[in-house]
């Protein structure tokens, strides 16, 4: 997987900005009449790395594990396995010092522009907030939200409205602005324009481009819009229930997409130009899998037309097709002969 | 405009009749219970040995009990006894069920277990019971009752809150507090509790009457509040021997403690319409 | 009223408004357009635009008696507006089915799923045994998963996909002229999503029923659509062929809107934003409602409402200035 061969010791300000490697996040679900439980492996094994000032588009069905796996690198939840490097430092085993900085060098901006702000707080105290807990003076801090207001090009009077009343897309502004205050250099982006209208998605797409020009930021994007995606994001990481089936620069995998799965997903992806609706799709039977009772082998076997015998019973490793773009499927396994056992 | 909730609460609130009229009746009985000592022509326990039992008249309006105090006097003093106990005993079961029910709907899992598990102990044990034993432990008198009655109720605070809690606890603004760094106790304080404040004020005055007439009960029983308080359940206890030969000693307190609850009834009606759907907005 | 027997569906000069505290609120102003047999039409816009208000006319769905309205609402020929609610509630389900965005909603959640398709049919009194298979088979027909399964599961243990199918079969089931589908996708995976959009091209190739899709997806409008309205602020700003509105769009807010999508990387350029915000509208005074936010916009625009403009068969806007 591109970049996680390099597990080695990562000077801070060389190397990628956030490294992910052999990641696991298991869930235990309770249940069944005899208290049960079951494993739910909601991120089963994950490796990607993000290039400093990149950005990477994390696709896939509900349930792919795209959310968690975005949860883990925020620290909201503890990994089963695996490491976390941001900035070369692996978060998962973080004293509090570095905790804190973490705490400071990754935001979020989620998806729900009602909910991403306290409903019971002023615009202002929502913003200034993260620089209070970072123990910045409060007449400074209230300074910086007045700067950051003008980064995201919103009228200062702002500061003292309460969120509901404000529309959707300044809610979404503004949670981008509390995210900016304390100079992080990743932001993770959970559906940041998915309730937002067309001509606010724009603008809010913009923006985000702009401040990643000026202040050197590194994005990682969810979403389930492929246009957003081709649009925002340099690489693209394709989930599926856990799994990593395919990874890759934008215009590889949206314009070359190699596994069945991504083809899929590409192929239900609606266009936006309505000349193109006579295109073979190649729509997927069935719905999302389920991370509960996951088949032996590959876990898109049930789903995949192009399946053979393996794949019911082994794992697909990652194969390498192109300089870097590695796919996760027994098709191009003999490919590369010798890539791999 | 930028109206600030309290504002708007307000405003709607002049065009709620039950608020309007809720307020009035909770306004008098304050002023009264405020005013107690100006307002009574007697003080409660200034026993007049010579005009014992006596019908109301002009100087008895409300007549006098056995030991020739005047009914008047007491029924103005019990209004302090009862807004003491509505004010505490509400009190103390909003912060046990306000702490119990933020930790249990916060962290979950077993400390959620076992707290809900005591609430539903203490749910289960009927009041008076839990009431006798109470007494039984600490003796007599109106703080122990208090106690006592609070011990039952706060687990209706106690599974509100929890549930608000968990609701409150998935949205982003909490997961983004967490990522910025926010440690679990100030996520409680800051960023959950004003959350639930405006479900919290519906429940508090949901809960007024029924703190009252529980206790009441308990005066009434005799487990709480000792002679010579005022208390208005200790006044319809003692009316309930005369009950034949002189009715004004349990109608005057009996119409107070009515008129009492009314107001509360009314005032938390008024309350909850005027908040409930401001957080079905949010 | 002239009707010809290619249009099921024509809105004459609808306008909706809803009281608000001290006025009214203009939420669909004056919208003429009409929906022929066996095509899907399209309205889409961007929240707040009336697009919704509009199918809940059509429907006599809107949430009280708190609004009024105004022009023509004809289908098949006769006027809905002098429809009593008893006939309305005949019209509704029989001769007009709706879905919407979150069909949990819609079901019931005490029965089975195939019941309430069943009782669907049931309406038409048939034998318990028929109808049974016929549920069966509409299940198939919706390309459900073992149909013969999911008729008895309730619809909680159906996914959001399994649903929207059920809701659509139990539509299907009254064999409706005009299906009206609100949003009918949006809370879906873009892989069921194209799987439902598959279904109701289908719906419309075998039954030759029409579609009224509402939505704020572009992308499913190019993917589905024959025509499409374009709406703004409760006015109609654009309507033509699907090919009309994303090759050639003529209304500035429909051009601006164009540009606005995310065709290609941001290497090829940063998208088109439309500044400012959409007003709020409390009145009918006249005007075109976009002139704050547009890029052409003269004098002329405030006050006088913008001409409709006809550029072919069925492709017209409302400008001045173009």
């Amino acid at each position: 997987m591109m970049g996680a061969e390099d597990m080695g010791v990562c000077e801070t300000g060389t190397g990628p900005m956030i490294e992910v490697s052999g990641l696991k996040k298991y869930f235990s679900l309770y249940g069944g009449f005899w208290g049960a439980v079951r494993k739910v492996r909601a991120v089963d094994g994950v490796s990607l790395a993000i290039d400093r000032g990149g950005t990477v588009g994390l696709v896939g069905e509900s349930g792919s594990g795209k959310t968690t796996l975005a949860r883990t690198i925020l620290k909201l939840t503890k990994p089963t396995e695996g490491a976390i490097r941001i900035d070369g430092v692996d978060i998962t085993k973080a004293t509090a010092a570095q905790e804190t900085k973490m705490r400071s060098e990754v935001a979020v901006v989620f998806q729900d522009p009602a909910s991403n702000l306290n409903p019971r707080q002023t615009v202002e105290s929502s913003i200034i907030r993260p620089m209070i807990i970072h123990g910045v003076k409060k007449s400074d801090a209230r300074a910086k939200a007045r700067e950051v207001m003008s980064m995201i090009k919103m009228d200062e009077h702002y500061l003292r409205s309460y969120p509901h009343q404000l529309s959707g897309g300044q809610l979404q502004r503004i949670a981008i602005a509390r995210a900016l205050v304390l100079a992080p250099k990743v932001i993770i982006l959970d559906e940041p324009t998915s309730a937002l209208d067309i001509s606010v998605q724009a603008q809010v797409l913009n923006m985000l481009l702009d401040l990643q020009e000026s202040m050197g930021l590194t994005y990682m994007i969810i979403t389930h819009d492929l246009n957003v995606i081709r649009y925002f994001s340099d690489t693209v990481a394709v989930m599926y229930l856990g799994k990593l089936v395919e990874y890759g620069l934008t215009e590889d995998v949206v314009g070359n997409p190699r596994h069945p799965y991504t083809r899929g997903l590409m192929g239900a992806s609606p266009i936006l130009d309505p000349t193109h609706r006579g295109r073979v799709k190649d729509l997927m039977p069935g719905e999302p899998g389920s991370l509960i009772n996951l088949p032996k082998g590959c876990r898109f076997f049930p789903r995949c037309d192009k399946a053979s015998a393996r794949c019911e019973s082994l794992e697909p490793h990652d194969v390498a097709v192109g300089p870097s773009h590695t796919v996760g499927c027994f098709l191009y396994d003999g490919k590369k002969a010798g890539d791999k056992g | 405009m930028n109206e600030t909730p309290f504002m708007e609460f307000l405003i709607s609130a002049r065009r709620n009749a039950n608020f309007l009229v809720g307020a009035f009746i909770i306004a008098s009985v304050v002023f009264v219970a405020v005013l107690a000592p100006v307002l009574a022509p007697y003080g409660y326990d200034e026993p007049h040995k010579a005009d014992r039992l006596q019908p109301p008249s002009a100087k008895y309006p409300f007549g006098t009990d056995d030991f020739g105090r005047d009914m008047l006097s007491k029924v103005i003093y019990g209004a302090r006894i009862t807004l003491q106990i509505a004010l505490i005993g509400t009190f103390i079961q909003m912060f046990l069920g306000v702490t119990i029910g933020m930790l249990s709907g916060y962290f979950g899992g077993l400390v959620d277990k076992v707290l809900m598990y005591i609430a539903d102990l203490a749910w289960c044990i009927p009041g008076i019971i839990l009431a006798l034993a109470v007494v039984t432990l600490l003796g007599k008198g109106l703080n122990n009752s208090i106690i006592a009655i609070s011990l039952v109720n706060w687990t209706q605070f106690a599974r509100i809150v929890r549930a608000k809690t968990m609701a409150i606890k998935n949205q982003a603004f909490i997961e983004t507090g967490i990522a910025f760094g926010e440690k679990a106790p100030t996520i409680m304080l800051r960023y959950i509790f004003p959350n639930i404040v405006p479900a919290l004020i519906v429940m508090i005055s949901l809960q007024l009457p029924s703190t009252v007439i529980s206790t009441t009960a308990l005066s009434f029983l005799g487990l709480g509040s000792q002679p010579p308080s005022p208390d208005w359940g200790l006044a319809l206890s003692n009316g309930m021997k005369y009950v034949s030969r002189g009715q004004w000693l349990s109608i005057f307190p009996g119409i107070a403690l009515v008129y009492t609850v009314f107001g509360f009834n009314l005032l938390g009606e008024g309350v909850r319409d005027l908040i409930d759907p401001r957080m079905k907005s949010h | 009223m002239t009707h010809n027997s290619r249009e099921l569906l024509k809105l004459d000069g609808l306008s909706v408004e809803y009281r608000i505290r001290g006025g009214y609120l203009s939420a669909v102003k004056n919208v003429s357009m009409d929906i022929g047999r066996g095509e899907i039409f399209a309205i889409v816009g961007e929240s707040g635009c009336g697009k919704s208000t509009i199918a809940h006319s059509i429907m006599r769905l809107l949430p009280d008696k708190n609004e009024r309205i105004s022009g023509g609402i004809y289908f098949e020929g006769e006027n809905l507006g002098a429809y009593s609610d008893n006939q309305m509630t005949a019209v509704r389900g029989k001769r007009i089915g709706m879905i919407f965005q979150n069909p949990l909603d819609s079901l019931n959640p005490v029965y089975r799923s195939g019941t309430q398709v069943a009782e669907a049919i049931f309406l038409d009194k048939k034998d318990r045994a028929i109808v049974w298979k016929e549920v069966i088979d509409l299940y198939r027909e919706m390309k459900m998963p073992d149909p013969d399964q999911r008729v008895r599961s309730f619809p909680h243990e159906l996914s959001g996909g399994m649903r929207q199918r059920v809701m659509i079969a139990m539509m299907l089931a009254r064999n409706p002229k005009l299906l009206i589908a609100d949003e009918p996708t949006t809370a879906l995976d873009v892989t069921v999503e194209a799987q439902i959009l598959e279904i109701m091209s289908r719906l419309r190739a075998d039954f030759n029923t029409s579609i009224l899709l509402i939505t704020h997806n572009f992308g499913i409008v190019a993917e589905i659509a024959d025509r499409v309205a374009v709406m703004y602020a409760g006015e109609l700003a654009e309507q033509g062929s699907v090919f009309d509105i994303f090759q050639s769009p003529s209304h500035p807010y429909t051009e601006l809107l164009m540009k606005a999508l995310p065709h290609q990387s941001k290497r090829a350029g940063r998208l088109q934003t439309i500044e400012g915000s959409v007003p709020r509208i409390t009145s009918t005074s006249p005007g075109c409602r976009f002139y704050n936010r547009c890029p052409i916009a003269s004098g002329h625009c405030e006050n006088h409402d913008p001409p409709v403009r006809r550029l072919g068969d069925s492709h017209s806007y409302a400008c001045h200035n173009r």
